[in-house]
């Protein structure tokens, strides 16, 4: 069997449903029970609202949620402060010193106004949790999923080697990011974007799979969100969105059925604005994958249908 | 419960208004809000300048501020003006702090911290530069109505932050990082006082330079001798910004749409602008749901059941999807009544989503329609 993706980064414009994505992604790559972890790294604790429990905090990773084919899901938000003193601790058994220099305002200096240095930590702790099952360590995943900052600041937040490079160009520091760099172009981590099919988070997705193409980062999947199926083709849409040719409805009074014809002409005019931007991203020569508008909302069922079209669409496994 | 109208249009109208600044989570269309009301008060008859930070192109290219330009550009088409008029900017993150450094350093030093590669990092990527910024550019624009009347209302479009809270913070922090101790203790001299009482000293030092390296604690030191001489600028100019902030003259606007994330982060930035006595108008819902036709979701379904689908596949589709509207309806009718009953006396307005993208003038003006009608 070839080797599954380790490591999952969602990214997507503000709005998007990264956050449901990436959770309904972690549930699907938990099927036939798995372990595998969903991080946050914004601090917005959406990972723990999605899944409805406590807030994650103090670097916990906590089990979040059992999919129904006993896979489980762990929870982990990543702080920047947490990550550089585990940092510290662990690479230069630097616990004392991490105290003096937190009080000094140090760790607060490092990882808000050092440029890059934040990301190079954030991305340093998801480095940490994909590395594990290496080491063979008990608390290893089966696959990470990292919910990312949105698409606009995706390629800054990824090339932790652009970010450091005019900075440390040697020592450890530098050291660090060439490995996460190394895992983050590897064939074992997936990009992938999510998008609404409106106009500019289209625009966002192109402009973040134009982004990342010089940092070697591939993107692997672009997800369209909210998908509105429907079973007419684009000649009866197009009909239908003049809003000229009246609905018949039985029990509906003329009133009703024009209200509603006026109503599905906007419907359709959206369907086929949806059509279009979906032919928009077909020509990025990115693989689609489509999940499809829940108007129930989302609650745990519905991720777990979210997972069930993303397994069905998404490649989860290393291709040759 | 229901929430108090939100009634921009006085808003707009009161001279003693000068500043709104639109905030709330990304994705929730702030741009568009910012540029809609910019329009309206400019063909109400006021001199507006519209600060946007990330506008999308077609918007961008239809308000006249292209890639270029650090400086505000007036916008074409307005009808009527009244008397009003409207110029656009969009906010260059670099070029505003590059002038902040030109305009506060001796010249010989300004040339040094431009030159240094921690700034050129630090301009561009440190996570709160770009709010930092658009505070800076707001109290220049203030500065500049004040002084020569180029402008009554400034209206600033905050930047897609982490969180909505940044941009109120990012100026304080920013100043307290470079003023703070750790890079005091960069600075001092080997053997100067600061030595002498600090006992962890030689443990910190010791420590950032084997994290760090020696290379880029040397690049700071040089920046922060260099950037020494704006120091007390920068504290001061933060506690202006925050002051002006807080002031009659400013005003602060939530946007949101009716889904819970966004909704969180709007609650949370309301609570905050409470607590801060900042000075919160109202909340703008964008992008809500409505029908005219009061059938509910069941009924359509039934109805749609009872269809042949041979000859009604149309009729089907379309009480199908009114079915769908109607449970968003109904989500999004929930969502905004736990708010409103957690925070009652919050004046809100709401927009009915469009059925297109926002690109033109035309539509912004649809917009400015939508933001000031009772709904």
């Amino acid at each position: 069997m070839p080797p599954r993706h380790r490591l999952h980064i969602v990214s997507g414009k503000g709005g998007t449903g990264k956050t449901t994505i990436s959770g309904a992604l972690a549930c699907a790559l938990a099927a036939g029970g798995r372990r595998v972890l969903v991080c946050e790294v914004e601090g917005r604790h959406g990972v723990a609202e999605l899944f409805g429990v406590d807030r994650l905090i103090d670097a916990e990773e906590r089990r979040i949620c059992r999919t129904p084919s006993g896979g489980v899901v762990y929870g982990l938000a990543i702080d920047a402060e947490d990550a550089f003193l585990e940092y510290l601790d662990t690479f230069f058994h630097l616990r004392l010193a991490a105290r003096a220099l937190d009080r000094f305002g140090a760790v607060d200096f490092a990882t808000s106004i050092a440029p890059g240095l934040r990301d190079v930590l954030l991305t340093g702790k998801v480095y940490e949790a994909v590395r594990r099952s290496d080491k063979g360590r008990p608390d290893a995943y089966d696959a990470v999923v990292l919910d990312a900052p949105p698409t606009g600041r995706i390629a800054q937040f990824l090339n932790v080697h652009a970010a450091v490079a005019g900075l440390a160009r040697i020592g450890p520091i530098r050291d660090q990011a060439d490995s996460i760099m190394r895992m983050l172009k590897s064939t074992t981590t997936a990009v992938h974007l999510v998008t609404l099919l409106e106009d500019m988070p289209v625009t966002e997705a192109e402009e973040a799979v134009a982004a990342l193409r010089p940092t070697g980062i591939s993107v692997q999947t672009v997800i369209e969100n909210k998908v509105i199926t429907t079973p007419l083709d684009d000649d009866q849409l197009q009909r239908a969105s003049t809003g000229t040719t009246m609905l018949q409805v039985r029990n509906l009074t003329d009133r009703q059925n024009r209200l509603l014809t006026a109503e599905f002409a906007d419907e359709a005019a959206r369907t086929l604005q949806q059509r279009e931007r979906h032919l928009r991203l077909t020509s990025l020569g990115v693989p689609l994958a489509k999940v499809a508008f829940d108007a129930a909302g989302i609650d745990e069922a519905a991720l777990f249908a979210i997972a069930e079209q993303l397994q069905e669409q998404i490649d989860l496994e290393v291709s040759g | 419960m229901t929430s108090p109208f939100f009634e921009i249009d006085s808003v707009l109208a009161d001279p003693e208004t000068k500043i709104i600044i639109c905030c709330g989570a990304g994705g929730v269309g702030k741009t568009t809000t910012s540029a809609a009301l910019a329009l309206r008060a400019a063909e109400a008859g006021r001199k507006v300048v519209v600060l946007t930070i990330d506008p999308a192109r077609r918007l961008a290219q239809s308000l006249g501020v292209g890639e270029l330009g650090n400086t505000p550009r007036p916008v074409a088409g307005l009808e009527p003006t009244n008397g009003g008029s409207l110029d656009a900017m969009m906010l260059d993150m670099k070029r505003t702090f590059d002038d902040v450094v030109i305009a506060h350093a001796p010249p010989d030093k300004a040339a040094a911290v431009l030159q240094n590669p921690f700034y050129e990092a630090l301009s561009t990527s440190f996570s709160g530069t770009q709010e930092y910024m658009a505070m800076e550019k707001l109290g220049q624009l203030h500065h500049r109505a004040e002084a020569d009347g180029s402008w009554d209302l400034i209206i600033v479009d905050t930047p897609p932050a982490r969180s909505a809270l940044d941009f109120l913070d990012a100026p304080e922090h920013l100043s307290d990082l470079l003023d703070g101790p750790f890079l005091r203790m960069l600075l001092a001299p080997t053997g100067g006082p600061l030595r002498l009482m600090s006992a962890g000293f030689h443990l910190v030092s010791s420590a950032m330079t084997k994290i760090l390296g020696g290379q880029l604690l040397r690049d700071v030191r040089t920046f922060v001798t260099a950037f020494e001489a704006l120091f007390g600028g920068f504290r001061q100019r933060a506690a202006e910004t925050h002051a002006l902030l807080a002031s009659a003259h400013t005003t602060f606007l939530v946007v949101a749409t009716a889904q819970r994330d966004a909704l969180r982060e709007a609650a949370y930035f309301v609570d905050r602008l409470l607590e801060e006595h900042m000075p919160l108008a109202g909340m703008v819902i964008n992008r809500v749901h409505s029908s005219q036709l009061e059938i509910s979701a069941e009924r359509a379904l039934a109805i749609a059941e009872d269809l042949d689908p041979q000859v009604a596949a149309v009729e089907i589709e379309a009480l199908r999807r009114h079915a769908a509207l109607e449970r968003v309806i109904d989500q999004e009718t929930l969502l905004l009544d736990r708010f409103s009953a957690a925070r009652p006396a919050v004046p809100r307005t709401l927009v009915s989503t469009l059925a297109g993208d926002v690109t033109d003038l035309d539509t912004l003006r649809r917009v400015g329609v939508l933001l000031a009608d009772k709904d």
